[in-house]
């Protein structure tokens, strides 16, 4: 439904996206994840027609954005980063406007109707934007992209800012409308993506470093899996024992909590669950162990995680590729 | 582009701009008219009052054209409008025709208010130099609204869009009157063909004259053409 081919976008000396490719089939949420300024927003911007890119080809629906733009763009609804409100319009006004703008066909006020109950603004449709919070007007900014029912729905961080009650909603949201659309958000939480996405697009720095499936992913970043424990026991020899302990790849004392307790953090060795052995050990040397958290892993882990992996395969590569050349 | 068009023209009148547009077109208008027609001494003569009216568009054009595009910036709505199935020649000729029917209706509304007591009370009226005078405003409400409208594209802020738009709008019609204090000839020449002020006199005359309406169509679509390339331009930036 979206293909991306060989994309480039320079500005001046900056190459903001460096050659990117990827594809979208129908019916897919796609994740696009990368920290800020990777090119996430251009890339959208660039597969939307808002900008034109430096070389390289998107299309939509096999329609070329460049070559056929109003075409590709009636197939298309947009949320940028910032929602485009008319702040001085009501949600009524400001939705019959974008009908018409797109030269919608369908039955207005039924169309606008769906809408408005799906994006749950209905209580709000008489009301003027400017007085509306942040995340109904983000939901506002949601409505205008679904009206006309297009086939491709593209989110820039639909989430930003908002509180954490109205990001479980806006994600349940995406997740809905799923079913009838091909979905592309761009994001830099870790967590958004694999909650909502069955794919994920990993760019930084303006270049491609993974497109697979969301489990592929969390299995490569759960290698990287640090825990906070607080710990009852001496510093000194809890930390000797924990640097001695197989599995553990990395760990460091932040310092004392409570009267007689410590926190450690912990980094276990790639594809091991230490938090069990780790239980079992403490409670030998009759260390209590009372508290424990998984600490979410960041954009940096992740990116890092993926790299070392490519990295990985390409030396891989290569081996097999001398060894064929040897032979 | 209808759509545009009506959120334009909405637009307007959900902010007093428009009220406050239509208020100082009427008060200066009438004014103007009454000054330079009922009360002075041969009243036969209208164009003095048309040539008048010139001088006022340099502050009320600008009121027109000044949110236009700048707003769109500003609020990020931009995005929306050139992602949305439209092409830029529909969006700028909307917003385009939305300033110019704001400008033009509210001209032949005081027009006709003019006339009225004109038509009652003068004896000798020459139908040809008002109907002159009158397309020539339209003509030259057009190439000053495509101007701010071009303006109106370069900047985000609407208060730079307006001193510039004012600026530029003085300047053409101030050039005719440096032309007495320049001696040479070639220069003067260049000038005066240029100048809007000089090329208006053939209309007051009720002389539809082919090359003044040329110059000043080409104006507005020259200008209208550059907002065009402008969004065209950032695109591909």
């Amino acid at each position: 439904m979206i293909k991306i081919e060989n994309l480039v976008k320079q500005y001046g000396d900056i190459r903001a996206v460096d050659n990117i490719s990827f594809e979208v089939n129908e019916g897919e949420i796609v994740g696009f994840l990368g920290p800020n300024g990777a090119g996430k927003s251009t890339t959208m911007n660039m597969l939307t027609g808002y900008l034109s890119s430096t070389s390289g080809k998107a299309m939509i629906d096999g329609i070329d954005i460049l070559e056929q733009p109003l075409e590709a763009k009636k197939r298309i609804g947009f949320l940028p980063e910032q929602p485009p409100l008319y702040l001085d319009m009501t949600v009524e006004e400001y939705l019959n406007f974008i009908y018409d703008l797109k030269g919608c066909k369908l039955n207005r006020r039924k169309h606008l109707h769906e809408i408005c109950e799906v994006v749950r603004i209905n209580e709000v449709y008489k009301r003027i934007i400017r007085n509306l919070s942040k995340g109904y007007r983000q939901r506002v900014g949601i409505a205008q992209a679904l009206v006309g029912n297009p086939k491709v729905i593209i989110f820039d961080e639909p989430t930003v800012g908002l509180d954490p009650k109205q990001i479980v909603e806006i994600r349940n949201l995406i997740r809905t409308l799923g079913r009838n659309h091909t979905v592309i958000l761009s994001t830099h939480i870790l967590p958004e993506v694999s909650a909502v996405c069955e794919r994920i697009v990993v760019i930084n720095k303006g270049k491609l470093i993974a497109n697979e499936k969301t489990e592929e992913i969390s299995r490569v970043v759960d290698g990287f899996r640090r825990l906070c424990v607080k710990i009852v026991g001496p510093q000194e020899e809890v930390l000797a024992a924990l640097k001695n302990k197989e599995g553990i790849a990395y760990c460091e004392c932040l310092g004392q909590r409570e009267a007689d307790s410590y926190a450690y953090l912990i980094e276990s060795q790639p594809g091991v669950d230490i938090r069990r052995p780790l239980f079992f050990a403490l409670a030998e040397k009759g260390w209590a162990m009372i508290g424990e958290e998984t600490m979410g892993t960041n954009l940096e882990d992740v990116f890092l995680a993926l790299l070392e992996r490519n990295d990985e395969r390409k030396k891989k590569r290569n081996v097999v590729k001398s060894n064929i050349i040897a032979k | 582009m209808s759509a545009i068009f009506k959120r334009e023209m909405r637009a307007y009148f959900t902010s007093p701009i428009g009220f406050i547009f239509i208020a100082i077109f009427f008060v200066a208008n009438g004014a103007l008219f009454s000054y330079l027609t009922l009360q002075a001494g041969s009243t036969s003569d209208i164009s003095s009052y048309f040539l008048m009216l010139l001088f006022l568009f340099i502050i009320l054009i600008p009121l027109l054209t000044m949110k236009l595009f700048c707003e769109e910036r500003k609020q990020k709505t931009e995005q929306l409008l050139l992602t949305a199935p439209i092409s830029l020649i529909d969006m700028v000729a909307a917003k385009f025709f939305a300033a110019y029917t704001m400008f033009a209706g509210t001209f032949l509304a005081a027009t006709v208010f003019n006339l009225i007591p004109y038509f009652i009370y003068c004896e000798d009226v020459n139908l040809a130099s008002i109907l002159g005078n009158i397309v020539g405003i339209l003509l030259i409400g057009g190439a000053f609204v495509a101007i701010g409208l071009f303006i109106s594209a370069l900047t985000e802020n609407q208060f730079v869009a307006a001193i510039t738009t004012i600026a530029i709008i003085a300047a053409l019609l101030f050039i005719s009157f440096a032309n007495s204090y320049i001696g040479a000839a070639p220069i003067r020449v260049v000038l005066s063909w240029i100048s809007i002020f000089s090329r208006f006199y053939d209309f007051t005359y009720g002389i539809l004259n082919f090359a003044s309406l040329l110059y000043y169509a080409s104006i507005m679509f020259v200008f209208l053409f550059l907002t065009v390339r402008v969004y065209e331009n950032r695109r591909w930036a």
